[in-house]
């Protein structure tokens, strides 16, 4: 393989294990006024995400600055491209970032209830961006020399949004399945019968989107010229399928890790699709970017891709121990005795 | 305005703030990490509390650390972004391995660290601690190297208009680099320093507190060594610029014309319009040259033989210099000062000495924000010295009116954050330590032996 594909491959990676992990926080946050009824329920419900969102949000930066090291041309003209949309995001990232060290701090309700309302919109607002910008980049944006410089509601096309819908509903789902996993007791209860109902939601999006791409974007070419291709997608659409029956049979860990497959073969599905460009122009139109005239330099390159290399397993095992340290479930009883660590 | 000052306007913003939480980050991860081992290693429950009560204002100070960085990544993509296409073969390595390294690691241990206290043994969770020190300071080890990359270009070519990494080795040995990250580490260790001892001041003054005294003593050597480490790197800093950037240089002494030797002025009063000072005077003989040369006879070039295309602008570059240097001096002082006083146990009845300890506190951090107007507009016009005008650098498809509501935005959000933040760790700070241990760590894990 050459050096520009496998990185590619880990960009792809990164992004993939970003949405799977830090797509259960936004899950969380966005069901956070509709499931979490009481106040130790809501502090449940933060608690069980705590120690580990901003390990999964490092995956975002280490994603942008992966694209910096190894494409930087992409990652110019991607993110400024999208300015106005990244601002938004980076804007609603910060506000969620910031609820789990200040909600606690004052017991006053008009404190925390505004604090609830922070955390839900920025849940809810950076995953139907991210849908937005990735839909953008599917399709292909009208590039000059410089990138896109038109207009911010082009970024609104129906397939964009679309697919930005499609990426609330993976969350939703994945975070309902990530409480159902942490938690106990009546929130347990109302998150697995959500998960069991936005399921359906998720399928059907889904089923529009798969057959909407076709005609908006050109990621199945790649399907058509390398059949092989095709098990990413149809192992995606396999473990959204056992997902269900996971659910049903109340198997919730193993319902979660077949959602996280989901979602990384969903991602997966999309970027060989995209492959080899990472920016391509509207219309198949001239001036797109791709792997070959966005890459570093050859020895820049093999310096990104022994950093991924060498740490990338590192980060996997250690992040992988914090889960451990955190297994089972949360109950009231830890958020009640330890009021300000929750 | 155009998009270029507004660009540059918002990068300093941006940066300056997210420089406010940082050096605290970078200072009280090590007293905090510190405290916890005697903890661990004494067993005292003094120190565990200590542990907590200053790991506390860490915490509410990281969030921000953290939030704001965010949005200083995806900038230089943002605004810069023909910057980022003609340099990222070499920036982009630093930034990717920062994040690799340092952000996963943080970010890990900062959860087991926080809410770990009854799920592992006391060693582990020290070396939670230890982890967060390392992880805070190899992020700012990274970013600096990237940083001093671009103030002085190493291990690099330029072919076909864009630059080529070439070596790694050079780039990772930058003595640029590496000054600057000693100097900003040991910059980050005294506002932790003096944020302690100003705190620790406060409490002393309404009441008589083994706690506090215990908390001011640790800090005071501490911002001793650390204000003392800041000097003499900054000396050896300042060196290395005149070598490198002598128009940096000749702004930060607002020195104008080049003479050999070169007298130092103590008072000086720039005057740029007439590329000259109005007053100066008070001049300690080959002073400049050693400065600037490490030698008597040394060559100083001044202003005045710079190309006036290549000249930053003088005022706020000489004014910030000569602040942080004299910011430097006092901290050295008050170092001095507050260790020797610590000694007796009567220090507490030195109510003056504790006052200027409380009013010393911000300004550290004063310091750390002009120490970087030097660094930066220090390097103006060049956005990589000597290779890239800041001008050429700016984005060309993002629009005024973009940035302008992206300034005007993130303005408002950090004002809002800022003033929370700052509201939190007052009222924290004021209240003082949690006295019930039991909140803290469950009755069976404190009684357990180590
Ligand atoms: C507590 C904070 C503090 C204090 C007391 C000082 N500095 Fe400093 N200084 C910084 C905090 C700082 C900083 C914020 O950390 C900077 C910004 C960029 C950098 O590398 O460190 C800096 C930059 C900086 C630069 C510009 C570096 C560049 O252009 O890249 C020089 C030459 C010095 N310092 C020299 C000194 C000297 C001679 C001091 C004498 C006491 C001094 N500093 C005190
Ligand atoms: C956190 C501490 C920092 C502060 C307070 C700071 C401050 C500033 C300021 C005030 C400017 C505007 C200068 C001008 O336009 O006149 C600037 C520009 C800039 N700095 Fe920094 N800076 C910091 C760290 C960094 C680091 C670590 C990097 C790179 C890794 C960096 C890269 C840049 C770039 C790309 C610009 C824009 C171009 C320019 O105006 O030169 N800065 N910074
Ligand atoms: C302008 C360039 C900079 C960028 C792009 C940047 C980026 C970031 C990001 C993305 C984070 C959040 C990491 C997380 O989520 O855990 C962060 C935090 C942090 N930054 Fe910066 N930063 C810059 C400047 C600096 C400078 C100049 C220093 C120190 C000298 C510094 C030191 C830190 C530290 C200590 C933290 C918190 C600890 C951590 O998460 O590792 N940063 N920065």
């Amino acid at each position: 393989m050459k050096l520009e594909t496998l990185l590619f491959v880990s960009w792809g990676f990164l992004w993939a294990g970003y949405f799977a992990l830090d797509g259960y926080d936004f899950g969380v946050g966005a069901l956070f006024e509709l499931l979490g009824r009481s106040s130790v329920e809501r502090r449940l419900m933060i608690g069980s995400i705590s120690p580990v969102w901003n390990g999964n949000e490092v995956w975002l930066i280490t994603a942008g600055a992966v694209t910096f090291a190894a494409f930087p041309r992409a990652y110019a003209t991607i993110f400024s491209s999208f300015y106005s949309l990244l601002l938004l995001l980076v804007g609603a990232l910060i506000l969620r970032g910031v609820v789990f060290e200040f909600r606690g701090e004052l017991k006053d309700p008009r404190w925390t209830g505004a604090w609830d309302v922070a955390f839900a919109a920025g849940s809810i607002v950076p995953p139907f961006l991210f849908g937005v910008i990735f839909g953008n980049v599917f399709r292909g944006l009208a590039l000059g020399a410089d990138g896109f410089s038109g207009s911010f509601f082009a970024f609104f096309n129906p397939y964009s949004l679309l697919t930005g819908i499609l990426f609330l509903a993976l969350f939703l789902h994945h975070g309902a399945q990530w409480l159902s996993v942490k938690t106990g007791g009546a929130l347990k209860e109302r998150a697995e019968e959500a998960a069991g109902r936005i399921w359906y939601g998720v399928l059907l999006i889904g089923a529009l989107f798969a057959v909407y791409t076709s005609y908006a974007t050109g990621l199945y070419s790649n399907y058509v010229n390398h059949p092989g291709w095709l098990v990413v997608p149809l192992a995606a659409v396999a473990a959204l399928l056992f997902n269900k029956y996971l659910l049903l049979i109340k198997n919730d860990l193993a319902a979660f890790l077949a959602s996280a497959a989901a979602i990384v073969l969903f991602v997966f599905f999309a970027l060989a699709g995209l492959y080899p460009s990472l920016l391509p122009a509207a219309d198949g139109g001239a001036g797109g970017i791709t792997i070959d005239n966005a890459a570093a330099g050859s020895y820049a390159l093999v310096i990104a891709a022994a950093a991924l290399i060498i740490f990338m397993p590192l980060v996997i095992a250690y992040q992988l121990w914090v889960y451990g340290v955190f297994k089972g479930r949360l109950l009231e009883e830890d958020v009640t005795r330890d009021e300000e660590a929750y | 305005m155009s998009t270029l000052e507004l660009s540059r306007m918002q990068f300093g913003m941006t940066t300056m703030f997210h420089f406010i939480f940082v050096p605290l980050i970078l200072g009280l991860s090590v007293l905090v990490a510190v405290m916890e081992t005697q903890y661990v290693r004494t067993g005292n429950r003094l120190y565990l509390k200590m542990t907590k009560f200053w790991g506390r204002l860490f915490l509410i100070n990281f969030a921000l650390g953290v939030v704001t960085g965010l949005f200083l990544e995806f900038q230089f993509g943002m605004n810069w972004s023909r910057f980022s296409g003609f340099a990222g073969d070499v920036f982009g390595a630093p930034l990717a391995i920062e994040s690799l390294v340092t952000f996963f690691l943080e970010s890990s241990f900062i959860g087991v660290w926080v809410l770990g206290w009854n799920r592992v043994s006391r060693r582990t969770h020290l070396f939670a601690a230890w982890m967060l020190v390392l992880g805070a300071n190899l992020s700012a080890l990274w970013i600096l190297l990237a940083n001093a990359w671009m103030q002085h270009p190493v291990g690099m070519q330029i072919s076909q208009g864009r630059v080529r990494m070439v070596d790694f080795l050079a780039f990772f040995t930058n003595p640029y680099s590496w000054l600057k990250f000693l100097h900003t580490m040991f910059a980050g260790f005294v506002v932790a320093a003096f944020f302690v001892t100003g705190i620790s001041a406060y409490h002393l003054l309404k009441r008589h507190s083994e706690f506090f005294i215990r908390s001011f003593k640790m800090a005071a050597i501490f911002g001793l060594i650390s204000s003392f480490m800041v000097f003499l790197v900054g000396d050896e800093h300042a060196y290395e610029v005149a070598q490198t950037q002598p128009a940096k240089l000749a702004a930060m002494e607002s020195y104008w014309d080049t003479r050999q030797p070169a007298d130092y002025n103590l008072l000086v009063i720039p005057w740029p319009g007439h590329n000259n000072n109005l007053i100066q005077t008070l001049s300690l003989p080959w002073g400049e040259s050693l400065l600037a040369t490490h030698s008597f006879g040394g060559k100083v070039t001044g202003m005045n033989d710079i190309p006036a295309d290549e000249r930053p602008p003088v005022i706020p570059v000489f004014i910030s210099f000569r602040l942080m240097v004299g910011l430097g001096l006092l901290f050295m002082l008050l170092g001095l000062a507050a260790v020797y006083f610590v000694r007796k146990p009567r220090f507490v009845r030195r109510r003056w000495f504790l006052w200027v300890m409380l009013a010393a506190l911000p300004l550290p951090y004063v310091a750390c924000e002009l120490g970087w107007v030097v660094a930066e507009v220090g390097r103006q016009p060049w956005i990589v010295y000597h290779v890239l005008r800041t001008a050429a650098g700016v984005s060309a498809n993002v629009s005024v009116s973009q940035v302008l509501a992206s300034l005007i935005g993130l303005g408002l959000v950090y004002a809002a954050l800022a003033s929370t933040d700052v509201y939190l760790l007052i009222k924290l700070a004021r209240e003082g330590p949690d006295e019930d241990l039991a909140r803290i760590i469950s009755p069976e894990m404190l009684r357990r032996p180590r």
